[in-house]
Formats: C-alpha cells, sequence, structure tokens
C-alpha cells in the first residue's frame, strides 16, 4: 500500500493524494466484499439471511463513508505533506529488511532469521561494528530460544541449523 | 452479595498460590518494560506474550495477562514523565505536568504522584467491578439474540460518537473491521465466503494477528518516521520523597474521587482510556484554583490523567467478563485469549468458571498492589531500558512480533499477514482512521452478525424485532443517540448561537 504519489514543489507526498490513495484502497476492498457477498448470495433464503447478507451490507456502509471521506479530502486541501522523502526511506528502510525477514522464516527458521535480522539492522542503520552487532544478534535468540521452547513449551519455526543441532 | 465476597476470598486464595504469585510479577515485569518501549503497548504486548500462557491452565494464564496489561498502564507514565514521550497514547496527557516537574527536578515526586493516583484508579475501579460485574451478568443471562445485538450496536455507535476522529473514517474503519471478520466459513450457514478459493483465507483474518501489526509494526514504522531520540531526566525516588508525595496527595481526594468516575465511565464505554485522561485532565484545569499553573509542572495535572487512564483501563474488563464485550483493544485481546484457553466469554462464565472470574478479579486487587510496590522500587532500572538505541530495541521488537504472529495458529503465512496489517496501519493511522474500532469488529464481527441474523430470522426480517421491548428498545436508542452525537453536539452548538445572537 504505497501511494507515493509525486507531488511537485513539496519535499515528499501530498496528504491530500496519500488519503485519497488510501480511500480508494479502501473502496477496491469493499468492492471486493460486495463482488463476493454477491457470489454466496446476499438475499433471504431458506435459513433467513444468506451467508453475504452481512459482508453485503457492510461493504455497501464503507462505499458509502469512503466518498463522504473522498469529498472531504477533495475539498480541504491545506497542502501539508504527507511525509518528507528522507522520513519515507527510514520508512522504506525499516520495512523493507522485515520484509525479506517474513520470508525467509519459512526456509531459515525464525532463529537464524531473526539473528540475520538484528544484526544487519545494527550494522546498517545503528552503525555498529561487526563484534558488538553479532554478540547481540547470536544472544537475543538464544534467549528466546530458551524462553519459548523450554520454559513455556511453545514450538517455533525450525530451520536447517536447528535440525543439525538436533531439535 | 455475601455469596460473591466468598467466591473472592476464594479467589484471592487461587492468587495467592506461589506459582501464580510468580507468574504475577513476572506479568508485571513484562508489562512494565512492553509500556515502556516505544512500538509496544497493552494491545499488542498481551497478544505477542499471549502464547507462552498456552499450556497454563486458564486462571494462571488470565493472572499473567491481566498483570502485564497492569504494567504496561504504569509503564507509560515512566517515559511520559522522565522522557516527554507518551509510551502510550493515554500517557499523553501525564507529559503535560509531569514532564516539566521532571526538568524541575521533581521527577521522584512526579513518578510517586503517578503511580500512586493509577493505584488508586484502578483499586476504585475493581470495587466497582467486584460490585457490579456479578449483577451485570445476571441480568445479561436473559438476553436474547436482538439484546445481545442492540448491545453491541451501542458498543460501536459510542466509538462514533466519541472518537476525536471523524467519525465518517470511524465508521468506515469499523466496518473494514467487520467485512475482514466475515472471511472464511460462515457460522450460521456453514458457507465459505469472501475466499476466493484461496486455501489461506479459509480460517478468516484473526484479530491478534491484525493487533500485532497495526500496533505493533505500524507504532514502529511511526516511531522510525519521526527519527526518535530519547534524551531523558535522571529518575531517583527515595522513600523519603515518597512519603513526602503520600502526605501531600489526600489533599486531591475530590480531585481523585472525580477523576476515577470519569475513568470508570469512559472505561465501560468503548471510548476508553486515552480520552478519559484528557477529560479528567480539562476539567481538572478548569475547576481547580491552580488551572492558570497547570501546564507548568503541577502535581494535580499528574494526578488527574493518570487516576482516569488507569480507572477507565481497569473498569474495560467489566463488559469484557461481564458482557463477552470487550471495552478496549487490550481487553478484546484478553477475550481472545478465553477463547484459545477454551472459555466462552460473556455471562455464563460467572456461573460455570468462578474459579477464573474472581481469580481474575482477585488479582485486579493484588496485581496493583504488587505492581505500585516494583514500579516504585525499580524505576530507574525501567528508565534504563529506554537508554538501548532504537536501532536496537526496533529489530527485537519485530522479531518478538514475528513470533507473536506465528504462534497464534502454528503458520508462517500469518506473519506476511503481520506485516501488511503493519504497513496499512502506519498510513491509516497518518491518515486519522481510528485503528481500534477496527481491531473490535473483527473480534466481535462473527457474534454480532450471529445475534443481527438470528433476531431478524425469529422476525422474518422486521427490523422492529430491535424495538421490540422496553430493555432492548431503550439500549438501542441509547446507541443510536450515541451514533448521531456528533450532528446532535453542533446542531445544539449552532441553536444556541442562533438564540443567543439577537440578544447581543
Amino acid at each position: 500500500m504505497s501511494d507515493q504519489v509525486q507531488e511537485t514543489g513539496g519535499a515528499g507526498p501530498s496528504h491530500r493524494n496519500v488519503e485519497i490513495g488510501v480511500t480508494l484502497v479502501i473502496m477496491l476492498i469493499a468492492l471486493i466484499g460486495i463482488y463476493g457477498s454477491i457470489k454466496v448470495g446476499f438475499g433471504w433464503g431458506a435459513e433467513g439471511p444468506q451467508a453475504g447478507f452481512f459482508p453485503f451490507y457492510v461493504s455497501v456502509i464503507v462505499i458509502i463513508s469512503s466518498v463522504v471521506n473522498l469529498v472531504n479530502v477533495v475539498a480541504a486541501d491545506d497542502g501539508s505533506v504527507f511525509a518528507e522523502w528522507g522520513q519515507l526511506r527510514q520508512v522504506g528502510a525499516v520495512v523493507l529488511p522485515t520484509a525479506i525477514y517474513v520470508l525467509a522464516i519459512p526456509y531459515l527458521g525464525i532463529y537464524v532469521s531473526s539473528a540475520l535480522l538484528i544484526a544487519a539492522f545494527m550494522i546498517w542503520f545503528g552503525r555498529y561494528g561487526v563484534a558488538m552487532a553479532a554478540a547481540v544478534a547470536v544472544t537475543v535468540p538464544i534467549l528466546t530460544f530458551f524462553m519459548f521452547e523450554i520454559w513455556f513449551l511453545v514450538p517455533l519455526p525450525k530451520g536447517p541449523l536447528e535440525n543439525f543441532l538436533g531439535y | 452479595m455475601l455469596e460473591d465476597i466468598g467466591n473472592l476470598f476464594h479467589g484471592f486464595a487461587v492468587v495467592a498460590q506461589p506459582f501464580n504469585l510468580v507468574l504475577m510479577v513476572v506479568g508485571i515485569v513484562l508489562g512494565v518494560i512492553v509500556g515502556v518501549l516505544p512500538g509496544l503497548g497493552g494491545a499488542n504486548g498481551v497478544a505477542i506474550l499471549l502464547p507462552l500462557t498456552f499450556s497454563m491452565s486458564p486462571t494462571s494464564a488470565i493472572i499473567m495477562l491481566s498483570c502485564i496489561y497492569w504494567g504496561a498502564l504504569f509503564g507509560g507514565a515512566i517515559t511520559s514523565i522522565l522522557f516527554n514521550i507518551p509510551g502510550e497514547p493515554w500517557s499523553v496527557a501525564t507529559t503535560f505536568d509531569g514532564y516539566p516537574m521532571a526538568q524541575q527536578g521533581r521527577a521522584g515526586e512526579a513518578l510517586t504522584a503517578a503511580f500512586t493516583s493509577s493505584f488508586v484508579g484502578a483499586l476504585f475501579a475493581v470495587i466497582m467491578i467486584t460490585l457490579v460485574a456479578p449483577l451485570v451478568a445476571s441480568f445479561a443471562l436473559r438476553f436474547g439474540p436482538p439484546e445481545i445485538f442492540s448491545v453491541y450496536f451501542l458498543a460501536f455507535c459510542s466509538f462514533v460518537g466519541l472518537s476525536k476522529e471523524p467519525p465518517f473514517k470511524t465508521v468506515a474503519s469499523m466496518m473494514l473491521g467487520f467485512g475482514l471478520g466475515t472471511v472464511g466459513l460462515d457460522q450460521v450457514t456453514g458457507q465459505l465466503r469472501l475466499t476466493f478459493g484461496q486455501p489461506e483465507l479459509l480460517n478468516g483474518f484473526d484479530f491478534l494477528i491484525a493487533v500485532i501489526g497495526l500496533f505493533g509494526i505500524g507504532e514502529i514504522l511511526l516511531t522510525m518516521e519521526e527519527g526518535l531520540s530519547f534524551r531523558g531526566t535522571a529518575a531517583k525516588i527515595n522513600l523519603k520523597v515518597v512519603l513526602q508525595t503520600w502526605k501531600e496527595l489526600p489533599r486531591y481526594w475530590l480531585l481523585s474521587l472525580r477523576s476515577c468516575l470519569i475513568g470508570c465511565w469512559m472505561g465501560i464505554s468503548p471510548a476508553g482510556a486515552t480520552p478519559a485522561s484528557f477529560m479528567s485532565y480539562g476539567i481538572a484545569k478548569r475547576i481547580s484554583k491552580n488551572g492558570h499553573k497547570f501546564g507548568t509542572g503541577q502535581i494535580e495535572g499528574v494526578v488527574a490523567p493518570e487516576t482516569a487512564a488507569h480507572a477507565a483501563g481497569t473498569s474495560a474488563l467489566l463488559p469484557m467478563i461481564s458482557l463477552g464485550v470487550p471495552g478496549s483493544p487490550t481487553a478484546a485481546v484478553l477475550l481472545g485469549g478465553l477463547l484459545i484457553w477454551g472459555l466462552q466469554p460473556g455471562p455464563l462464565l460467572f456461573t460455570e468458571q468462578k474459579d477464573f472470574v474472581w481469580g481474575l478479579i482477585a488479582s485486579m486487587y493484588m496485581g496493583n498492589i504488587v505492581g505500585l510496590l516494583i514500579v516504585l522500587t525499580c524505576v530507574p532500572l525501567f528508565a534504563a531500558i529506554l537508554r538501548i538505541p532504537f536501532s536496537v530495541i526496533a529489530p527485537v521488537i519485530m522479531v518478538f512480533c514475528a513470533i507473536g504472529a506465528y504462534t497464534v495458529h502454528n503458520n508462517a503465512f500469518d506473519i506476511v499477514m503481520m506485516l501488511v496489517f503493519g504497513v496499512a496501519g502506519y498510513v491509516m493511522k497518518k491518515c486519522n482512521y481510528p485503528l481500534a474500532p477496527m481491531v473490535l469488529a473483527i473480534v466481535l464481527g462473527d457474534k454480532a452478525e450471529e445475534s443481527f441474523r438470528q433476531s431478524l430470522l425469529a422476525s422474518q426480517g422486521g427490523f422492529s424485532v430491535f424495538w421490540s421491548n422496553g430493555l432492548v428498545s431503550t439500549i438501542m436508542t441509547l446507541g443510536l443517540i450515541a451514533l448521531f452525537w456528533p450532528l446532535i453536539q453542533s446542531g445544539w452548538a449552532r441553536f444556541r448561537s442562533g438564540k443567543l445572537r439577537p440578544a447581543q
């Protein structure tokens, strides 16, 4: 959901454009909801209201209120920016590694991926030395392991390393 | 009544078991840490730590989780007073006078006042819960589908009327939540809907994932954008300061009582702790004879919002245990916990799970006493956590969010959903969409829908069923008033100004 619409002159995407984008995305979701509700039937069936009855009207209300929101946004443009490009870059610098982390978990297991995420974050973002980053990156997953798997008996996703170690 | 007191003492006996006492202390310490850390708060903190309780008995589990909640409520005050950073939205009002006090070297006094008034607020709310909850529950046992739906209706309408966000954004966010809640298996007909053939969508969207994503990840992204740097005042609390402050506090008993009442009222309706703290601060400012000095470090400016926030945060559990309608996102997460432990929330809890309910109520008393002692003695320790740089804290919080999301259903796809909700939460929060109604709608969606459809089925589709007797009509009408409250308010203001103008 990145609605980074280029705006001339500003130091970032305008608040108005982002908000229009958000409203349109919400309306799109509601349209999908209406489509899905019609597919399962939204009327009155043998057992009372059909399965699509509730989601259909809920989606209709979303659309109506989104239209009002859209009108309000278009009417009141104060020319403010949503966030500066530099700030958005900061946010992106968190979202991107986290996205890679999330996708890596099924393959590497949560402990190894977590260690990599923490190390990468500390070196790249916090400008820490490799030794310090490695120390934190190894300690946290090990503590997590003991807390979840040993003390509270909650299994977490494991990868090749844990298999190799016999867990 | 007498029977309830006997049950309460039985609850105390359950809580006083050594294992449960240990859990209580662990819960409060974890809770304060959660409250102090940016990006973690009551709701997502409890959601992330929920898996730790899967192997426990429900009573032990609720003791630990509710103590995390009390800890988080206490923790918010530490960051607002020492660092001028509200750890929780409800401690924003505490920064107004708390931080100036800390700058003047009165941090100890401010912290003692904050913790003590939190304790007073919570205690007041717990006593209220002890007295009122059993009555509400026994009354609610007679509710049929239309009455149950009307309670949901009132709860959601109050969001529209009371939230400070634009009403149509509140409606859009809430209805989106209801929509997301309907994805998956239809409870009434057993039909699949809105899954579009995707196997990942069969179980629908779990609200715990939404809570962790919207509040946890979204909050971290917001913090990242602001490029946070912590500049805190040193915290020292010694016994002398505590005793001195305690000697001074009874002078503000009337202020405390008023804040307690505001807090309880706001807490029961799902508006929650944040508006309660602002309202209490605002009213205190208007009434106090030191009102013009508010904002420069008045102790009353700390007492008022903290008392109200804690009273609200605690009384949010009243509708959760007696009706099964949570009063705040955190209460909703606790409700989700009940379902996972195999308990059915609602009025039946009081008759079928006496140990559990009274253990919970007893743990509210004990937890707040233990919490007060822990925070008073360990403030420097907790403040030190905030001095760890954000570039270390942020990935660690991400890791814990991911673990929390995974363990809900042992499903790696949920972690992806968590990130999607996180980015959505960041953008929505920036665009002024309230997130709490969305989360509550995802949790309560299927229950609200079920009662709605059962009522309509009984009436053959006529909406008159919602005005069929005195009780249901009253609740529905209150709901409508709450829904149109912004309109009523502006209409009234226009009417008044219209009437006044000719006189001028």
